[in-house]
């Protein structure tokens, strides 16, 4: 931090939680959840210790990318309402600090990987951390619309990563979860930008409510929906799952798929619209994706 | 710099080298783990 007196220049070293602030532990919990998900429908067995220490390496590479992404971000992150009072904006940490931070938890995180558990999973991780902190938020995020499209990638690598430290290979089905979060991520991110969408304006960040408008944003959250919902059921048809998985997969597809629709045909009202459907979407969108991964497990634990 | 500043550096200065001896620690016990795993399993 950077105390200004009247005549001098303070510095005040960050404290501990604000570098914890830095790493989105909310975030990690997704991540952390279907990276163990990922490992745990994986085939075979993992030693706990190696399965704890696989999901803490993809954990910390998490929070790298997270502190990468905001010491990158730091100017625009300090003209939205929603993200000004993060470490970095608000003053309480200089960049250098953020930045030493963020390389030093991903080399850690991909270095301890391929040592103790294994290389491809180690090679997956410090693919996902350079994808998401170069692809996403240097180059797509500020550029195009459709950067959460490609961006969403960074966000399902977590379960191949524990799908390969489980396994030691990257199989058909660790695609198909990859596909299922990379398919999710436009609606859900989507649906949050519609009731966002004056901060991201104010921040200059191109996305898609902001560019193209919101009767776009709505048919697109409509259409990506649909292979979104094939490849959250397509696990049960191709044999990867069981019927556990099939029929909760199937009706909670169903009611996203609802929700999605009626998003995607709602006109909103000019003025005091408090966008609930789309919120409800948002919100709604990550218990899916938890219900989704959990059931995956259960399947394979339980029916096994 | 002025007595309360001191003290605030001094704060933050200690309780960042406590959370990092936890850590180091934690880090200690999780390589002694691993390494414990890995020779059970084979791969020593």
């Amino acid at each position: 931090m950077t105390t200004t007196t009247a005549d001098r220049t303070l510095m005040v070293p960050a404290d501990w939680r604000d570098f914890l602030a830095l790493t989105k532990p909310r975030v990690m919990t997704l991540v952390v959840f279907t990276a163990l998900c990922g490992m745990l429908a994986a085939p075979g067995h993992v030693d706990p210790v190696i399965g704890f220490t696989a999901i803490l390496c993809i954990a910390l590479a998490a929070g790298s990318a997270a502190a990468l992404n905001q010491w990158y971000e730091a100017d625009t992150d300090a003209l939205m309402k929603r993200t000004r009072n993060r470490p970095l904006p608000a003053g309480r940490m200089d960049r250098q600090a953020a930045l030493q931070f963020g390389v030093g938890l991903g080399t850690f995180s991909v270095i301890f990987m391929g040592l103790f558990v294994n290389l491809v999973s180690a090679v997956v991780l410090a693919v996902s951390i350079l994808f998401y902190v170069l692809v996403y938020t240097a180059w797509l995020k500020p550029r195009t619309p459709q950067n959460i499209v490609i961006g969403g990638a960074a966000g399902a690598f977590p379960p191949m990563i524990g799908w390969a430290a489980a396994t030691g290979h990257i199989g058909p089905m660790a695609v198909l979860l990859f596909a299922i979060i990379f398919l999710w991520t436009p609606p859900h991110f989507w649906a949050l930008a519609l009731f966002v969408k004056t901060d991201y304006a104010a921040a200059g960040i191109p996305m898609l409510p902001v560019v193209a408008g919101e009767r776009v944003t709505r048919q697109q959250i409509g259409l990506y929906t649909i292979p979104m919902a094939a490849a959250a059921i397509a696990p049960w048809p191709l044999g990867y799952a069981g019927a556990l998985y099939g029929v909760v997969a199937t009706v909670s597809t169903l009611l996203f798929a609802l929700m999605a629709t009626q998003v995607a045909f709602r006109t909103a009202t000019p003025d005091g619209d408090a966008m609930l459907p789309e919120r409800r979407l948002f919100k709604y969108s990550i218990l899916y994706l938890f219900i989704l991964f959990g059931v995956l497990v259960l399947d394979r634990w339980v029916l096994a | 710099m002025t007595p309360d500043e001191q003290e605030l550096i001094r704060q933050r200065q200690k309780s960042r080298a406590i959370v990092m001896a936890l850590l180091l620690g934690a880090m200690v016990v999780l390589i002694f783990a691993v390494s414990i795993a890995k020779i059970k399993a084979g791969h020593a």
